[in-house]
């Protein structure tokens, strides 16, 4: 599939009615989507035929878009019944197999054996402090092969620094680094439209057992 | 839900020292169709904790797998369909996952389990 295609149907899902504030919830638009899941394919080999597991999936972008790549089996975790089910539409709307789990990925029995991929899009603990660290904790212990994440710009050194020596990292690197374009969702929001700088992030935990990571 | 995932899922509740495999209540099964991967199943098959699964597909209705499973197995196209049909084309659509020690149910709806746990719970 080509990555003009994947946009556009990314760009087709429906996204949150209500965003909840509280759980930082903004859709990841598919010019970001795309790209990611892309690169982790073509890049790296870390999407066909593999499991791929969407951590915070909110209405499921990153996960319809590993499965649109050829993914073998997907699952998405969301701590909020009413995103999932705009991702269980929208997955139904591409005819795409996609599971859901309704759950706090902090306290997830959650085993460790059979993820390949982890992607997401966690928040970025703007509202609740260490959110995105306990993502990407929690990704990196269950994950076997990578872990694609997005995290600001800002906090790059400590997300390296703590990613290899708490969080079981083998590698930490920065794929690229984007803009996130954060449209006025909430009434908090001043400007109409703000440019968010974020990192793609690409970790290889220390279980990785594929030939070249 | 599939039965892969269900392969992953445990209870964590507080104090339990097993939460692994979760029992299942089914209500409502359904089947879909899905093309068959020999690479992925062969891989699969060393990730897949296999009485769990075995156990799992009874449940739903589907006697076929055989009470153990090793390696040379994979060499038989039939066992493979077998494989695949339990891992990846049963889901659970309404019924719910059950602690295997407190007994506790995660409602399953329209194939999505709620693993929330409560506040006690945690």
């Amino acid at each position: 599939m080509k990555l003009k295609q994947l946009e556009s149907l990314l760009g087709s899902l429906q996204q949150f009615d209500n965003p909840k504030i509280e759980l930082e919830q903004y859709p990841t638009g598919p010019h970001i989507a795309s790209r990611l899941l892309y690169t982790a394919e073509n890049s790296f080999g870390d999407v066909t035929d593999k499991v791929v597991a969407d951590f915070g999936c909110g209405c499921g972008t990153l996960g319809l878009a590993a499965a649109l790549l050829g993914a073998e089996h997907v699952i998405g975790f969301d701590i909020d019944a009413e995103s999932i089910e705009i991702a269980y539409s929208n997955a139904d709307e591409l005819e795409l197999d996609m599971d859901f789990v309704q759950c706090d990925i902090r306290n997830l029995g959650l085993s460790d054996r059979n993820i390949d991929t982890v992607v997401m899009n966690p928040p970025f603990g703007t509202r609740k402090k260490g959110a995105d660290m306990e993502f990407l904790s929690v990704a990196l212990k269950v994950a076997s092969q990578a872990v694609y994440s997005l995290h600001k710009t800002t906090t790059r050194d400590h997300i390296k620094r703590t990613a290899l020596r708490d969080y079981n990292a083998r590698s930490a690197e920065v794929v690229c680094e984007l803009r996130f374009d954060v449209p006025q969702l909430y009434k908090f929001h001043k400007k109409k439209e703000v440019d968010v700088a974020v990192d793609l992030w690409r970790f290889v935990p220390k279980t990785d057992r594929s030939k070249d990571s | 839900m599939r039965l892969l995932t269900h392969n992953m899922l445990s209870s964590n509740i507080k104090g339990v020292t097993n939460g692994f495999p979760l029992l299942i209540e089914a209500v409502k099964v359904v089947e879909k169709e899905v093309d068959f991967n020999e690479d992925f199943l062969k891989n699969m098959f060393v990730k897949v904790e296999w009485k769990a699964l075995v156990e799992a597909s009874r449940t739903l209705g589907y006697t076929e797998l055989p009470e153990s499973a090793e390696a040379s197995m994979l060499d038989s196209d039939e066992f493979l369909r077998k494989f695949h049909h339990a891992l990846l084309e049963l889901h659970l659509e309404d019924g719910a996952l059950v602690c295997p020690e407190t007994g506790r149910k995660f409602p399953v709806s329209k194939g999505i389990p709620n693993m929330l746990l409560h506040e006690d719970e945690v």
